[in-house]
């Protein structure tokens, strides 16, 4: 119990402090994860809305990747990225394995199916009633997709937060495309495992407090957006 | 409005690239390194000194001795700075590596609870020893994960004569030497440390230093460059600039002492210059 209460106490301290280290992690924990969110919604939602909206053969199996694909193991992500992005790899000309880069790459093919599955729902629980309507008054195909889009907001919301909290609360790939390299490539929950191994339970976890409230603050905002336009 | 948050949108993604790979454009070296150079935070005080002299940005990477070793095979890294050398000897032998020389050495020790349920406090063989804990039965866990400390422990077991795996008293964690000492006090467990790692993590630990002294626990760290005629795409000149920075006077000096004030007894010995069999004598 002590520990927790040290933890706490230090969590408390670095933050009042703004010890520069763990404000630089806590920023790039951010900064990785929020475009890695970011990509995630613009790949995740046209595609799934357009699976969504399309009617093709194989349709159901493609359904069903999609939604095996949003519990991706992180790890195996990690593992095939760190493959591809090698310097002697497929897209080793890039030079971006151990960077912030790989990180956001890695993160964003974590984050992309859990988008796309549930804007996919979101889109397919609309009634499909809406569909003709808006066609009926004469609406071209793009404008229907961008009201059906808007119709589906808070569920898309709900799908934005889900991306986001997998990716920021993820380390298994983010350390192994992204090295845990000092004021560099090193996250939230990076520098957790790394304080933990190194017996420093008390920064381990004071980082792991400062992860939780930094994914409260941004889900308090997003769930802000999605509440203030719930139906009355 | 609408094409106003539109373009904001786009100018924060644009900037979020950007930023990165700006980053990246430095010249940089990627070491490949043991958990135990990283974990006691002897890296931590040498990188940002070698990066304030050379310019270069040192990517270090912290895994096990033979991950690393594999990394340089591949010519996933540039240079080494590892502890397992009948790997690290044929590693050159095939070369995949060139100019190893040594940097430091401290020794491993086998800890294990205080009841030590095995006796084998004091033992000044490392192989009898091992012998009793198996003849025990007593917990012990390995580091299992190709790492030098785990290949010097495969090495004590073959040394003694037992084929410990498979078998129950035996469990492997697959982790690093800081997180395998955490389960070992939990579990109250016996295991092979380096004493550097022991000595950093002691204080969260309910483990004793049970064994040490014999002559096979010298834990010798060398310092290896990846072949670049192997592999064209490895930063040569940064790989030597670190390796000679490595067995440098000002770096020997830092090891020296490093660790000494905070654990009582510095965590490594410097060694450059001498000849691995000089050592331990």
């Amino acid at each position: 119990m002590d520990l927790i209460l040290e933890g706490i106490l230090k969590a408390f301290y670095l933050l009042v402090t703004f010890d520069p280290e763990v404000i630089k992690i806590t920023f790039l924990s951010l900064q990785v994860s929020g475009s890695a969110t970011l990509i995630s919604l613009l790949i995740g939602i046209s595609i799934g809305t357009m699976v969504a909206l399309a009617e093709f053969p194989g349709r159901r199996f493609v359904v069903s990747l999609i939604n095996t694909g949003m519990g991706l193991p992180p790890v195996v992500v990690g593992l095939f990225v760190t493959i591809f992005l090698w310097r002697n790899g497929p897209l080793g000309f890039l030079g971006v394995l151990y960077t912030p880069t790989a990180m956001i790459i890695a993160q964003a093919i974590i984050a992309t199916p859990i988008v796309m599955g549930i804007s996919l729902a979101a889109i397919q629980a609309l009634p499909k009633n809406l569909r003709l309507q808006i066609l009926a008054l004469g609406a071209t195909r793009f404008q229907m997709v961008w009201i059906l889009v808007k119709e589906a907001k808070l569920p898309l919301l709900a799908g934005v937060m889900a991306g986001f909290g997998g990716v920021i609360s993820e380390v298994g790939a983010s350390i192994m495309v992204g090295g845990n390299i000092k004021g560099y490539s090193r996250l939230l929950t990076t520098a957790t495992v790394m304080e933990t191994s190194r017996g420093n339970f008390d920064i381990a976890i004071a980082l792991g407090i400062i992860l939780l409230l930094l994914a409260y603050f941004i889900n308090l905002i997003l769930t802000n957006i999605q509440q203030r336009e719930r139906p009355r | 409005m609408q094409k106003k948050r539109i373009t904001c949108l786009g100018m924060i993604i644009c900037l979020i690239f950007i930023f990165p790979s700006l980053c990246g454009a430095q010249k940089s070296i990627i070491l490949a390194t043991t958990t135990s150079t990283q974990d006691s935070g002897l890296l931590d005080v040498l990188i940002p000194v070698f990066e304030k002299k050379t310019g270069y940005f040192v990517k270090t990477i912290a895994v096990g001795s033979g991950q690393a070793m594999a990394m340089g095979q591949k010519g996933e890294a540039d240079v080494l700075l590892v502890h397992s050398p009948a790997a690290e000897k044929k590693f050159i032998a095939e070369g995949y590596g060139v100019n190893r020389r040594l940097v430091m050495h401290n020794d491993y020790i086998v800890v294990g609870p205080a009841k030590d349920p095995a006796k084998i406090k004091g033992m000044k063989v490392s192989t009898e020893a091992f012998k009793k804990i198996a003849g025990a039965g007593a917990l012990f866990l390995s580091r299992g994960d190709n790492s030098g400390t785990h290949s010097k422990e495969k090495a004590i077991w073959k040394a003694s004569g037992i084929k410990p795996e498979g078998k129950k008293w035996y469990q492997e964690t697959g982790l690093g030497m800081g997180q395998t000492l955490n389960v070992a006090s939990e579990k109250n467990g016996y295991t092979l440390a380096d004493r550097g790692t022991y000595l950093a993590l002691k204080k969260n630990l309910r483990l004793e230093i049970l064994m040490e002294g014999d002559a096979i626990l010298l834990n010798i760290y060398h310092v290896i460059e990846v072949n670049p005629a192997k592999w064209p795409k490895v930063n040569a000149a940064g790989a030597k600039a670190f390796a000679d920075f490595m067995v440098s006077k000002e770096v020997q000096d830092v090891v020296k002492t490093f660790g000494g004030e905070k654990f009582g007894s510095p965590l490594f010995f410097p060694d450059a210059g001498k000849q691995e069999e000089e050592l331990g004598k």
